[in-house]
């Protein structure tokens, strides 16, 4: 038997899980560094957010009776970005719920992978925000110095906890950021190599920025969202210093935060992002523009989690308004 | 060095896969013993049978004629009898009908000798084009007497060869351009002349440098202080041979959509047409005869062949030794575009480029998945269309609101359904939506 079917016969080597599972592959450096910052239960974390996100997948899959797709690894990848985005101090039992809010309503309830209107990942981290507002904004770990990986575990949060620096920033003011977290060089080396409390896996914008640039390389993502929403935060952050006009530091504000995993990783999700390369400018200078309103002017020190879920719905409203040029659009115009 | 011209938006790089046929010298098939003749080989009405059964048919003799509308007439390949009029296998339409010739294998092939066509009139030129059955034999089968009288209103002023060849796999052009550099030229001068214009581009992918080096040398042979003919090597990136595509890597001209080439003053031939029209005008030889890929790992021996029209599949199987246990897809035309068959008995029509036997290696039948919407399918549409939007109202049941992304401007090319991650079939969803959308 011969098989037939429209053409094209041939395609290219590119596959859903070949791009998922790279993606996840450059998760993994910054998920190994957080095990030396944060200590050895960000993996545990990591790995109960990713075992529960499969799990659920699978089971809501079957519940619906669509096709169990758990091997493409988009759900993988959604359980480790739960995991890097919440403090690495909270009780492992919390991704759990995050992966059943992500996967169960975020994802397979609007129609499973690619039609989901925002970011399971985020939409998981908003949901748990909400629901454990202590753990979600206290159970910050100061990093560790001597890669003494199991020292956390077994000791209550409260003795250990520390403040996130934009946290510091936001309430307590320049000086005593300068004061815990140092200033100059020394500053922006510890940031940039991940030594700075965080959530789990933003921490390291050495690494992210490394996996990012892999993903270029490799024609997975392009520059547009990630540059521009970079830039953007560099750039308001910069205007709008504590200090007065153009007194802010954008070198700083971009390491802080999740500004780095945010634009790398998940503000230009192929499902949640614009597709038109012009829509993904005004989609990433949006993501930067409301991740700074809310850094300075919003009730939490972070806000690039609900800068891209704000811009996550206006993707469609983007694509809708700027089309690809057509090469030789039907006199008369059409419809 | 010269530059490289291509058009500048979308396109693919699909693996050259020409390996196995370009070094072969183009080779005469034995006649076979049955020739299918399908009636209906142009774009426009089929012919009308001007035999009957058991009448007896010489090589070159007219057997169909075209009562109404475009279209050219229709001849016997070879001497024979008429054994039916009835229908035949066709790759696109399932079944065509067609007439059956059964091979005199007695009478020497038809002779013809050169004719001083420099002394004839336009009109005699384009007669005798006509007269020939010339039809775009590059793929789209287009009736090439009226490519060569474009409208009063759109003054021409550049013919353009397409030599580009950018389908996978196939080698026939190549072969002819290597093999019958000289006839090439000679059937370009013909079609300048009809035309009344001087400049000749002959468009090549750069992937076939002897090509473009014997095309060089014949074109430089060929020029005149009346005549330039000019070689222009082209990036190696499909669609580079769409004939919107090429005009504008060569003369920078965007023709506008659902116009024909000579808006902007454009003519383009396939190198093989311009072959054929150099048979036709020089050696007053009717179109019967087609220059072939047969390639891929399925078939025992790759092959450049000249064959009847009309022979078989299944008779071209059988000379080159049979299919290997491998074969796993029959696909008339290139890779890209062509047609998958589930049959052997179809025949050879004027415009078939290729019969490829794919191996499982080669194609790729993974079921598809949702749309993930990575947009590389925007960035790989030369027409610069929204495939996916396409095939997502489709799978919507929405086919007739797909008009506002441009459904009736794709042709088709498969850039899109080639880099979609999800294997997802968008030339299916976009034939699907031209039948429903609205205009």
């Amino acid at each position: 038997m011969w098989k037939v079917s429209v053409s094209p016969h041939v395609k290219s080597g590119e596959s859903v899980e070949k791009i998922m599972w790279t993606v996840v592959a450059c998760l993994v450096p910054p998920l190994v560094l957080s095990i030396f910052i944060f200590g050895i239960q960000t993996l545990i974390i990591t790995a109960v957010s990713v075992a529960s996100c499969v799990a659920v997948e699978a089971a809501t899959q079957k519940a619906l009776g669509r096709r169990v797709t758990i091997g493409d690894g988009s759900a993988v990848i959604t359980g480790m970005l739960i995991a890097f985005v919440i403090p690495p101090g909270v009780s492992p039992l919390l991704p759990v719920l995050g992966a059943v809010m992500a996967i169960v309503i975020g994802k397979h309830l609007l129609g499973g992978i690619g039609y989901n209107i925002f970011n399971p990942a985020l939409l998981a981290r908003a949901f748990l925000l909400a629901t454990f507002p202590v753990a979600m904004t206290s159970a910050w770990l100061p990093p560790l110095s001597d890669m003494a990986i199991f020292s956390y575990l077994g000791t209550p949060i409260d003795a250990i906890a520390t403040a996130t620096p934009l946290a510091v920033l936001k309430t307590q003011g320049l000086g005593a950021f300068t004061d815990q977290f140092g200033v100059g060089a020394n500053l922006y080396t510890n940031f940039f190599l991940g030594w700075r409390p965080g959530s789990i896996g933003e921490t390291s914008g050495l690494l992210i920025v490394l996996g990012g640039l892999y993903l270029l390389y490799r024609g997975y993502i392009t520059w547009h969202i990630p540059v521009t929403v970079i830039t953007t935060i560099g750039l308001l952050s910069w205007c709008f210093g504590s200090e007065g006009l153009f007194s802010g530091d954008p070198l700083l504000a971009v390491l802080s935060g999740g500004a780095l995993l945010g634009a790398f990783f998940m503000a230009n999700d192929y499902v949640t992002c614009p597709t038109n390369k012009t829509s993904q400018l005004i989609y990433g200078v949006g993501v930067g523009a409301l991740t700074v309103l809310i850094r300075l002017k919003g009730g939490y020190p972070e806000g690039i989690c609900y800068a891209i879920l704000l811009m996550n719905p206006l993707s469609p409203v983007l694509d809708g308004f700027f089309k690809p040029k057509r090469f030789a659009p039907l006199q008369g115009g059409a419809k | 060095m010269v530059s490289l011209l291509t058009f500048p938006k979308g396109g693919v790089h699909p693996p050259a896969s020409k390996g196995l046929t370009e070094n072969l010298v183009i080779e005469v098939m034995p006649v076979p013993d049955e020739l299918e003749i399908i009636l209906g080989q142009h774009i426009g009405a089929p012919c009308t049978p001007t035999v009957a059964p058991k009448d007896a048919v010489q090589e070159g003799q007219v057997i169909g004629e075209v009562t109404k509308g475009l279209g050219v007439p229709l001849h016997a390949p070879v001497a024979g009898t008429i054994k039916t009029l009835g229908m035949s296998g066709h790759p696109m339409r399932v079944s065509a009908p067609s007439i059956t010739i059964q091979t005199n294998k007695e009478v020497p092939p038809a002779q013809y000798s050169r004719c001083d066509w420099q002394k004839l009139s336009k009109e005699e030129l384009l007669a005798k084009v006509h007269g020939a059955g010339i039809i775009g034999i590059g793929g789209a089968g287009f009736p090439s007497h009226v490519k060569l009288s474009p409208p009063p209103d759109n003054p021409v002023d550049t013919l353009i060869l397409n030599g580009a060849e950018c389908e996978p796999y196939i080698t026939a052009d190549h072969r002819q351009m290597l093999e019958n550099s000289k006839e090439i030229v000679e059937g370009a001068l013909v079609i300048l002349k009809i035309l009344g214009i001087k400049k000749c581009f002959i468009g090549i992918e750069n992937n076939k440098p002897d090509a473009i080096k014997a095309m060089t040398e014949a074109a430089a042979a060929a020029s005149t202080r009346e005549y330039t003919l000019v070689v222009q090597p082209l990036q190696v990136k499909y669609p580079q041979g769409s004939e919107k595509q090429l005009i504008q890597a060569i003369t920078g001209r965007k023709v506008p959509g659902f116009a024909l080439p000579s808006a902007v003053g454009v003519v383009v031939h396939n190198v093989s047409t311009a072959k054929a029209i150099y048979d036709a005008v020089v050696l007053t030889k009717p179109l019967y005869e087609k220059v072939m890929t047969i390639s891929g790992k399925g078939i025992r021996r790759p092959a450049n062949l000249l064959v009847k029209v009309g022979t078989k599949v299944s008779d071209i199987v059988e000379y080159l030794g049979g299919v290997t246990p491998e074969l796993s897809k029959i696909v008339m035309g290139g890779p890209m575009m062509g047609f998958a068959v589930s049959s052997l008995d179809i025949p050879v029509t004027k415009t078939t480029s290729s019969v490829l036997f794919l191996a499982a290696d080669e194609i790729d039948t993974t079921p598809h998945s949702q749309c993930i919407r990575c947009g590389w399918c925007l960035e790989a549409c030369p027409m610069g269309l929204e495939p996916k939007e396409i095939a997502l109202y489709v799978e919507a049941g929405r086919p007739q609101d797909t008009g506002q992304f441009g459904v009736f401007e794709c042709f088709e090319c498969g850039c899109c359904a080639y880099v979609c991650p999800a294997k997802r079939p968008l030339v299916q969803f976009v034939r699907l939506a031209k039948m429903k959308a609205k205009r």
